[in-house]
């Protein structure tokens, strides 16, 4: 188990964190807020496909940098801390790891290195109610044809490619395909997403069973806890600066107890928790026999964690961390949705559970 | 891995497996199995004293320790090794010891090179048993509040006060101790001393635990004569040492109270039972699961610290942070035991009780102590918040 960056690693780290300080503050969201892009700014994926993070870990024969899950992980932190809306996590993780876990040969040439380039967006589409249910799809494929629906999909308003999850196999499906509705969601994290309604669309079958579709979930979940962990730390770090400058009974909030505590058991439960998820990631690249359980366990532990560290910013930070005005809502929002994808912490503990034998 | 640690592996592992005895190589059933050695201590089990014996010798107890004072000697990496392969064989702890855990790593930085002959060796092989006279009735949390007097008696200290809740202080040989020298100042004016229990004028009284055992005690020093050579430290340079010792005895001690070797999973699957594969109470299941995902969690994040250690990070600040996860775990553990074992776990003593009934109700009460020994949970998440998050009083 390896939990500390190689040199390689932590010199992509130290350049996503200041690139999205300067690039991408979280105004830049709330500017793409403001204008009702909804997720959208080709402007600024333009630039992070240009520092190669559109192709971590596509290997370099499809055009990708080929420097793995560890390395993606600590972009997507990075852009976490700063609520980066971008197709980092549908595209770069996701879609690409359903194409490098399920793509037929012909699949890859195609699409990979246009992913890695970041010329087309990729997604997955998992669910189909309300809650994450993977083994629950009602998809139907019947000659060369898919039929079913797919709800909230991640950037589904935006991917140019739609990876379609079945009960037991996956499919590519073009986003302008004829018989594909979107409908755009407006969502509480500014960031959009789309409900699917697939009637006789056109689609290719990929490789692998129900188990692929599992494997590639736990690359996003993990992915995406990699991200939370961002999230949480920056909330944290922004509450903890507010503790020791707000004023109030002629002494900084910081000095008294009760909130000292909070903030201490805050910052020992992201600790925990971010040992997980590097040990997660690490997992994904050693190919562990696990990595199942490191998922679960990821994505269980930063949804509590960004859940508390969210609640926890508004709080402490009074009235004003009620406005609209303050950054504290939107990495609420946020972490709400990032919860619920890809499954909750209820969903992950159930399973984790069952992965335990009990 | 390199060919030589892959050579000290296949070395340890033919000695283990000459060397340790069957029934060390067996779980320990309670608190009761653990071996802490010292002058009069007896053994339950031949082997047990056979076991520590063979380990000690070779300074397999304190394997990081310098060899010239009775260590292992081993390299961070070899002694990973000498772990994964004692955990391979399911080998017991041959010696559990304050000495090890707390006072040895501080002798090492703190003590002349007489003191560390004198006492390293005999702590590596188990020969004396000690314990931590810190705390005092009016004492604990604001432990630097300390009153024990000592003075400088020209050839020796004179020492006068009263300890409380000295784990083990019946039992032990000796006891390392903080003493006011100076009552004008109140950090500056402690020293830390060692001092052999069987001088004249030191007696202990046990008091009973919630658990129904006594592992602590009231210390009493009545005009108690102490050589001076048994300063570690300057005079009125105490308090550095002491928190240094704190130091280590808050990243060891989340271990201390884990006494039953059951696991949660298996006791719930027993008593509980399941259907279809999953544990009957899905309420009790789910904060089981949110259990063992805090428990590797917590396993993770030590091996993390280590790791960053290793690699020349300050993780100094993650004891007290340890402190608090680890006993809060435990204490967790135990109750969601509790919880699953039902009535099984609320025997006190007698026939109706299996031997693992009482240990799960004994341990639980026990963990109980987790938040409290070693500065309490309190104590040190405000460590955590000063010292870490850099939140200060302003009062
Ligand atoms: C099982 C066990 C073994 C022990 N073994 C030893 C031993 O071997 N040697 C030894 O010297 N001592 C030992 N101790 C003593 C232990 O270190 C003290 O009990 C501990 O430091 C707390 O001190 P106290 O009991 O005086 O509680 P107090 O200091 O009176 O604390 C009472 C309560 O007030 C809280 N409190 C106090 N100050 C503050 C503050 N500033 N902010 C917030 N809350 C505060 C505490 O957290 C606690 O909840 C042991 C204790 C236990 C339970």
């Amino acid at each position: 188990m390896t939990f500390t960056l190689n040199d390689e690693q932590r010199m992509l780290k130290d350049a996503a964190r200041d690139f999205f300080r300067e690039q991408a503050p979280v105004t830049r969201l709330r500017k793409q807020r403001d204008e009702k892009k909804n997720g959208r700014d080709p402007d600024l994926w333009r630039e992070m496909a240009a520092m190669g993070w559109a192709g971590v870990i596509i290997p370099e024969e499809f055009g990708g940098v080929g420097l793995g899950y560890v390395a993606l992980g600590a972009v997507l932190e990075e852009g976490g801390r700063t609520l980066v809306a971008s197709p980092l996590h549908s595209s770069a993780l996701a879609g690409a790891s359903a194409l490098l876990l399920a793509g037929t040969d012909a699949q890859k040439q195609e699409w990979l290195p246009k992913i890695a380039a970041g010329e087309v967006t990729a997604t997955i589409a998992i669910d189909e109610g309300a809650h994450h249910a993977p083994t629950k799809s009602k998809m139907k494929f019947d000659g060369g044809k898919l039929t079913g629906e797919k709800k909230y999909v991640a950037d589904g308003h935006i991917a140019d490619l739609i990876i379609v999850a079945g009960a037991d196999a996956l499919y590519l499906v073009k986003s302008d395909a004829a018989g594909l509705t979107r409908r755009e969601l407006i969502t509480a994290d500014s960031r959009g997403a789309a409900d699917l309604k697939f009637e006789g669309v056109a689609a290719q079958k990929m490789n692998g069973g129900a188990d692929v579709i599992d494997a590639i979930l736990d690359r996003a979940r993990i992915g995406l806890a990699a991200e939370m962990v961002g999230q949480a730390s920056e909330a944290f770090e922004i509450t903890s600066e507010y503790l020791k400058t707000r004023r109030q009974f002629g002494q900084v909030i910081g000095g008294f107890q009760a909130l000292q505590h909070r903030a201490a058991k805050l910052f020992t439960d992201l600790e925990l928790t971010r040992s997980c998820v590097l040990a997660a990631l690490d997992a994904l690249d050693r190919n562990s026999n696990n990595i199942a359980e490191y998922a679960s366990l990821a994505k269980a532990r930063a949804s509590e964690t960004v859940h508390l560290a969210s609640n926890e910013m508004v709080q402490l930070h009074g009235g004003i961390g009620m406005t609209d005005e303050h950054d504290a809502g939107l990495y609420l929002k946020r972490a709400r949705v990032a919860e619920a994808l890809y499954g909750g912490a209820s969903f992950h503990r159930d399973r984790y559970a069952s992965l335990l034998g009990f | 891995m390199t060919k030589d640690l892959e050579t000290f592996r296949t070395e340890t592992r033919a000695w283990l497996e000459e060397n340790c005895p069957p029934s060390m190589r067996t779980p320990m059933t309670g608190e009761d199995d653990a071996v802490w050695g010292g002058k009069n201590y007896e053994f339950k089990n031949p082997e047990a004293k056979l076991w520590l014996e063979r380990m000690g010798a070779k300074g397999w107890t304190a394997p990081t320790w310098p060899a010239e004072y009775g260590g292992g000697g081993l390299s961070a990496d070899e002694n990973r090794v000498l772990q994964s392969e004692l955990k391979r064989i399911n080998a017991r702890q041959p010696l559990f010891s304050f000495g090890i855990w707390m006072l040895g790593p501080v002798l090492l930085e703190y003590a002349n090179e007489e003191q560390k002959k004198e006492h390293l060796p005999k702590i590596v092989r188990g020969e004396i048993r000690w314990c931590q006279g810190y705390s005092e009735p009016g004492a604990g949390s604001d432990l630097a509040g300390l009153q024990t007097k000592c003075e400088d008696k020209g050839d020796h200290w004179l020492i006068n006060g009263q300890k409380v809740w000295t784990s083990y202080a019946n039992y032990a040989d000796w006891c390392f101790c903080l003493v006011r020298t100076d009552t004008s100042v109140k950090h500056e004016g402690i020293s830390f001393v060692l001092i052999d229990m069987t001088t004249k004028g030191v007696e202990t009284r046990p008091i009973k635990l919630i658990s129904g055992s006594s592992p602590f005690c009231e210390t009493f020093f009545t005009d108690v004569k102490v050589p001076k050579h048994q300063m570690v430290g300057r005079l009125n340079g105490g308090w550095e040492i002491a928190k240094r010792l704190l130091m280590y005895e808050r990243t060891n001690i989340s271990g201390f109270g884990s006494n039953t070797r059951v696991d949660v999973v298996d006791l719930a699957k027993k008593h509980v039972g399941l259907e279809g594969g999953a544990l009957e109470d899905r309420d009790l299941r789910a904060r089981i699961a949110a259990h063992k995902m805090t428990e590797r969690a917590y396993a993770l994040s030590v091996q993390r610290a280590t790791e960053e250690a290793k690699a020349g990070g300050n993780v100094s600040h993650m004891a007290s942070m340890f402190k608090v996860a680890g006993a809060t775990l435990n204490q967790d553990r135990c109750e969601l035991m509790v919880e699953a074992a039902g009535n099984r776990a609320l025997g006190w003593a007698g026939e109706g009780f299996s031997a693992d009934d009482l240990a799960t109700t004994r341990g639980w009460l026990r963990s109980k102590g987790n938040s409290i020994e070693g500065g309490t949970t309190e104590i040190n998440l405000n460590v955590v918040a000063k010292r870490v998050l850099g939140l200060r009083d302003t009062q």
